[in-house]
């Protein structure tokens, strides 16, 4: 057994207005640069749609993510080592730039230097790769925002799998909800085990995967190997690029851009402890439906007294193990288990997982044909169908799903009794397999919110494996070749030299 | 002339070469890429770049054995000149013809394509014009060969690669009676060694690179630490996960 430690992100569907705050407030830090106009490191989609890049939840399409061999080994979908070296020249399995968009921008001079005229001046559209007028807009970064277009079209959705989806086409029956997205961090992450140049790791102190620009050579295998479509070819600096968890904010103990601006407060932030010797029997179990319950025995207990000896053996600083206790990622997927993976059957454990959202009852069940269930609306009489949301959480698994939907009932159910009649009623808490207490705990981190119950960030302990002299006078991040001084410790030139000590392959 | 071109002239190329593409990947390693286009554009790309890759591939290391194996090791394998003349005529001409119509679709796309032409380098595209020239002259270079098929012009060329790289001061003098296109065609190759550092050439060497790296690198996984010593080796007999 070998502990890490891992900053894990929750996102509470259920709170999340789709407002995009998230995704704009992450453009304006990190992806305002020629070459990634069109690249959303978060992104949040309408569902049902067919989401950006288009059609990317279609793996027979798309072949990202890993599959099981007939031996039971785990190797990546778009093919084992050899076949991603066979195709370096040109990658069947690469998404064009019109799969995202063609990144536009508008001719907004147009507007104030237009001369005299009849008709009222618009600023049109100009392509940002060519700088060419583009005549039509065929799509945008949430080209299927808000169920925008026929149904047909976003009855695609791969979610619907095993769902009679035609009568969610009627007006009556429509549903929606939003999905942000951004990088999984997994711990089983296919971009990482695709890059022939081996420029993506993870990192061993917090779990962060990272792209090493230095060493990242445009082979692009790791844009087709991620699932999530969530690494970014850099057309401009031919360099893949991907979401960072804003690990400089990370290390000081501050939470993502997403996060911290999420006017919802639906996003936390927080360790979890895992061991890193259970990744490869997790990832490779043989059914598709027992990947979250083997993602869930990855995880450890930082209670228990073992396993705190063990991670203080492996190099687990105290205040991350106590971040670990007092995480509440822990609490939601262990715990109450109400936060679920995305999408686990791509096998690659990720680490951004969702509450699922609660929906209004329909219609016809409210006029008094409802399934009530001791007190409690039937989940299964949600307008969002829990084969839906099991298609896109547990692989299909209902079972999870329903358990936390109720549970999330539940908390509504107990407060309203609590804080409406006075009255703390168990009963409600038992019928869900959880206790008042819990269920008062689950209200404070999930209902109300606050900051501090939101972030449980430890800061990164530099100075126990560099030297802070070193980085002194430093250039930080500078998303390319900005300051470097090379890779190697000795200077081609002559002359003393202090490279930035990279951090070194884990053996 | 004859002697600076074909007994000074190797040598700075591949010096600038060698020393260049160190000093890049040393000083710039940000700028060491592929450079792909294959993401703005997938049309014509499969194909031309898959011929034109293969093509070169062959011809490089076609060119490398044959202009650099000693004669002797031929003769001792009871190949005759004329053989491998044939043969290296044979092979050669499929692979450029190959990588000819692959780089020519390259090439097409690269000029025609709004995207790609714009977001093209002088470099990328006199490159690429280079390559195709010296394509050419390789090919045409066989309609000379188809005249005398004794083999003796090609172990002439072999004598001179391999003097140049064994330091013969008189290397130069082995092909003073070459036809002008092979002379030629040697002068644009050496030139294009000398460009490499300066270009998208530069990814050929981590493209050399990645199946050893790749292929040998262990597990699944690539994690990097910032921790200078190894942890020390812990045994616990009994660690129970959580549920």
């Amino acid at each position: 057994m070998r502990i890490r430690a891992q900053i894990g992100m929750v996102l509470n569907l259920d709170k999340c207005i789709g407002c995009h705050t998230c995704s704009v407030t992450c453009k304006n830090v990190w992806t305002s640069r020629d070459g990634v106009e069109y690249a959303w490191f978060n992104n949040v989609e309408t569902k049902p749609g067919l989401g950006y890049p288009t059609d990317w939840e279609n793996q027979s399409r798309w072949n990202g993510g890993w599959e099981r061999t007939k031996a039971g080994k785990l190797q990546p979908k778009q093919g084992s080592k050899w076949r991603i070296l066979a195709n370096i020249f040109a990658n069947p399995d690469l998404p064009e730039i019109d799969d995202y968009y063609e990144p536009f921008d508008f001719d907004y001079d147009h507007l104030k230097s237009a001369p005299e005229m009849e008709a009222f001046p618009t600023a049109r559209p100009r392509s940002k790769i060519t700088g060419e007028r583009m005549q039509k807009i065929e799509k945008g970064p949430n080209w299927d925002e808000i169920l925008g277009g026929e149904f047909s079209k976003r009855s695609e959705d791969y979610n619907f799998d095993g769902i009679e989806k035609q009568i969610y086409g009627d007006y009556e029956n429509t549903f929606m909800m939003y999905l942000p997205r951004l990088c999984e961090h997994c711990l089983n992450p296919t971009c990482v085990s695709s890059c022939p140049s081996g420029a993506i790791y993870k990192r061993e102190e917090d779990g962060i995967v990272l792209i090493d620009q230095e060493k990242c050579r445009g082979w692009r295998m790791c844009v087709s190997g991620c699932p999530y479509k969530k690494v970014y070819y850099n057309w401009s600096t031919g360099k893949s690029e991907k979401c960072t968890l804003c690990y400089p904010r990370i290390e000081s103990g501050n939470p993502t851009v997403c996060s911290e601006t999420c006017v919802g407060r639906i996003r936390y932030l927080g360790v979890m402890l895992y061991d890193a010797d259970k990744i490869e029997e997790a990832a490779s179990v043989e059914n598709t439906q027992d990947l979250y319950d083997a993602q869930l025995g990855v995880f450890l207990d930082p209670n228990d007294p073992e396993i705190i000896e063990a991670a203080r053996a492996d190099g687990i600083p105290e205040d991350w193990i106590k971040g670990a206790q007092e995480s509440p990622i822990w609490k939601m997927a262990m715990d109450w288990k109400v936060a679920f993976p995305l999408h686990p059957e791509y096998r690659t454990l990720p680490m951004v997982w969702y509450i699922p959202p609660l929906s209004p009852i329909q219609n016809a069940a409210e006029a008094g044909a409802i399934g009530m269930d001791c007190g409690m609306p039937d989940v299964k009489n949600l307008r969002i169908p829990v084969k839906y949301l099991a298609n896109m959480l547990t692989a299909g698994d209902e079972g999870p799903v329903v358990t936390a939907l109720e549970r999330m009932l539940a908390m509504r159910s107990y407060m309203r009794s609590k804080t409406v009649e006075g009255v703390i009623d168990e009963g409600i808490a038992e019928r869900v397999g959880l206790t008042g207490r819990m269920i008062e705990d689950m209200y404070k981190i999930m209902a109300l919110a606050d900051y501090e119950d939101r972030f449980v960030i430890p800061t990164t302990h530099r100075e126990k494996v560099e030297d802070a002299y070193d980085l002194k006078g430093g250039c930080g991040f500078t998303d390319g070749n900005g300051c470097s001084a090379g890779i190697s410790k000795g200077s081609l030139f002559g002359g003393s030299k202090r490279p930035l000590k990279m951090p070194a392959e884990v053996k | 002339m004859h002697n600076f071109l074909f007994g000074i002239y190797p040598y700075i190329a591949i010096s600038v070469m060698i020393l260049g593409s160190i000093a890049r990947y040393e000083r710039d390693p940000f700028t060491w890429k592929s450079s792909s286009s294959q993401m703005l554009r997938r049309k014509q790309l499969v194909i031309g770049s898959v011929l034109f890759h293969v093509g070169v591939l062959i011809i490089f290391l076609g060119h490398f054995f044959g202009l650099l194996t000693p004669i002797w090791v031929f003769d001792a394998l009871g190949i005759s000149h004329e053989i491998k003349q044939i043969l290296a005529i044979a092979a050669g001409g499929f692979a450029g013809v190959m990588a000819l119509i692959g780089g020519g679709i390259l090439f097409h796309r690269r000029w025609t394509e709004p995207r790609i032409r714009q977001n093209s380098s002088f470099a990328d595209i006199a490159i690429l014009a280079l390559l195709l020239f010296q394509l050419m002259l390789g090919i045409l270079t066989i309609f000379v060969s188809l005249q005398h098929l004794d083999g003796h012009e090609m172990t002439t060329f072999m004598a001179w690669a391999l003097g140049i790289v064994t330091f013969d001061f008189n290397a130069a003098s082995y092909i003073a009676d070459a036809s002008i296109i092979f002379k030629l065609h040697i002068f644009v190759g050496l030139t294009i060694f000398l460009l490499f550092p300066f270009t998208r050439l530069v990814h050929i060497i981590s493209g050399f690179a990645a199946p050893f790296r790749f292929l040998l690198r262990p597990g699944y996984q690539v994690v990097r630490s910032r921790r200078q010593i190894p942890l020390p080796k812990r045994t616990i007999s009994k660690i129970t996960p959580a549920e």
